[in-house]
């Protein structure tokens, strides 16, 4: 197995993938939005219980590859109990670590197992399952009911 | 053209592509439903042309222009013989079968579609046989109704005679299924639909490479397909239409090439098949389809039909061996794809370790939306064979498809 596939397809990704955290439907949310990726049909719709600017709850439902659920998944556990502030932060991390050139060899661990996303760059074709879940939690915010990875983001 | 004998290891000398490396791994191209390689008389076809006789068509009264217009005139002859068409006036040149059967849509549809008219096509069509369809329904009242399937992946032909009705207008469905690799029993189809006076448009973008056709055996009104799926470039296509309804169509798109004469009043048009290709076409991808069919000539297509053939076979068979593998492609009559799910590993997590075996297939939901959708599956892998692909390659899918299943283990 090449490198790259195990840099894409590390532990944390796959335990996720396997046992998704946080996916569930969400009574009372009060924001939600679906996500879609034409392209390769993955769907995910993000579900927030929002306490004034600070994230209660947090959880997704779809279906889609390893990539897009496990981002969907670490997604929420990283973000439930954050303030609206924090998690714009984390989402400048994942923009970061999905697009960037740098190499983040000593500043990764800082990333937590945010940085397992980062494999995926080596992959151009499969950073829009990673950046999926993060695009509907924005358009979820913006009171948008629905996103498509094709539409201009 | 004399037949040459069937030889796998020349034919794969004659596809240059082929004996390149991915990610230093031997290419294992297995995702020809979506486009073939071509082989070198077809790229030596284009550089010919752009190198020796390129200008435009139909104007120039100087020496390049009569061999570009020869070129492109010879390509129209050369789609006719194969298609078996009454005249090279019948085949129109398009972008492919997605144009092809959007003019058809747009310019048969609007003249001859009412509200309340019916459009019928199959469960298995691929989204440039839907939403065309879809966009002339809503122009003009029309509806679209589907032909479904059985559970063997087949269209379902008892339900199709319920839902055929006095108006229905027109039959679209493809010669062989993108996703599945089921072959629709065409001619008996387009017969029954000949009866109630159906006009009938048969997609052949997957029947085209695979089965070849004979317009007039099949006795369909319209048939598209794509030059790049049949080894050919991309962005030309092919529109054989019945010369009768060809004439009797409205112009699909306006400008030069297509009219008789214009006045800022009004303008008249020429007949087929110019009016129907306004401005200047893909003259060299049109020679390099010429070329490609003329490669393809060159074989017996029964001897390529059975190399494809068992190939398929082989693949299904080993591919069935596999445990939690699911083979969506089982229709008894197929040609040259297998369908895919592995339990718990998503299409895309497949093509995503294939690849960096250099195997390429495709994932997705094969713009097949609503037939993923009837499968229960939201995407399928699937693998599609040409005539250069190897038993070996094969066993290379095989391979790499148990190497995704330790991965994800």
């Amino acid at each position: 197995m090449s490198d790259d596939l195990e840099d894409l397809y590390q532990d944390i990704i796959l335990d996720h993938n396997r046992r998704p955290r946080n996916s569930r439907e969400l009574p009372g949310r009060t924001h939600f939005a679906e996500g879609l990726n034409p392209l390769c049909g993955d769907e995910v719709t993000v579900n927030l219980l929002l306490a004034g600017s600070k994230i209660q709850d947090i959880t997704f439902q779809g279906q889609g590859c390893a990539i897009s659920q496990a981002s969907a998944s670490l997604m929420t556990e990283i973000l439930k109990g954050l303030d609206l502030m924090d998690m714009r932060k984390q989402a400048e991390i994942v923009q970061k670590l999905l697009t960037s050139e740098d190499e983040f060899p000593d500043a990764l661990f800082e990333f937590g197992n945010l940085a397992a996303l980062s494999g995926v760059r080596k992959f151009p074709a499969r950073i829009k399952c990673a950046t999926l879940a993060w695009h509907t939690l924005e358009a979820a915010l913006a009171g948008k009911s629905s996103i498509s990875t094709e539409d201009s983001l | 053209m004399p037949t040459l004998p069937f030889d796998l290891q020349k034919v794969r000398g004659d596809f240059p592509i082929l004996s390149t490396l991915v990610r230093r791994k031997p290419l294992c191209y297995l995702d020809n439903a979506a486009s073939t390689q071509k082989p070198k008389a077809v790229i030596d076809r284009l550089v010919k042309f752009y190198s020796e006789e390129n200008a435009n068509v139909h104007r120039g009264v100087h020496h390049l222009g009569e061999l570009a217009t020869d070129a492109y005139l010879g390509a129209r002859e050369t789609v006719a013989k194969f298609l078996n068409s009454p005249s090279a006036k019948q085949i129109l040149f398009t972008r492919g079968t997605t144009e092809s059967i959007n003019l058809v849509a747009s310019s048969w549809g609007r003249a001859n579609l009412k509200e309340g008219d019916e459009i019928l096509i199959s469960g298995m069509e691929h989204h440039a046989n839907i939403v065309p369809w879809q966009m002339v329904a809503g122009k003009t009242g029309a509806v679209v109704k589907v032909i479904p399937l059985n559970h063997s992946a087949e269209l379902d032909l008892e339900l199709m005679d319920s839902l055929i009705t006095p108006r229905t207008k027109i039959l679209a469905f493809c010669h062989v299924s993108n996703s599945l690799g089921t072959i629709n029993p065409a001619k008996a189809l387009i017969a029954k639909a000949k009866e109630r006076g159906i006009t009938t448009l048969l997609d052949g973008a997957q029947g085209a490479p695979h089965l070849g056709a004979d317009v007039q055996d099949l006795d369909c009104d319209f048939y598209a397909f794509s030059g790049h799926k049949t080894y050919g470039p991309t962005g030309i296509g092919v529109l054989y239409g019945k010369a009768e309804i060809l004439e009797n169509m409205p112009p699909y798109q306006g400008g030069g090439d297509m009219i008789q004469r214009v006045t800022f009043e009004k303008s008249s048009f020429k007949g087929i098949p110019e009016r129907f290709e306004a401005g200047t076409p893909n003259i060299a991808g049109a020679a390099g389809l010429g070329a490609a069919i003329d490669y393809l000539s060159q074989f017996d297509p029964k001897e390529i039909h059975a190399h494809e053939s068992k190939l398929l076979e082989y693949a299904a068979e080993r591919l069935s061996a596999l445990p939690g593998l699911t083979l969506h492609s089982k229709a008894k009559n197929r040609a040259a794809v297998v369908s895919f799910t592995l339990g718990g590993i998503h299409p895309h997590d497949i093509a995503t370790i294939l690849d960096r075996e250099g195997v390429a297939i495709r994932a997705g939901n094969h713009c097949t939306q609503p037939l993923m959708k009837s499968l229960g599956v939201p995407a399928t892998a699937r693998a599609s064979f040409a005539l250069y692909n190897t038993k070996e390659e094969v066993d290379t899918l095989v391979s790499a498809i148990i190497k995704t299943q330790d991965l994800f283990a």
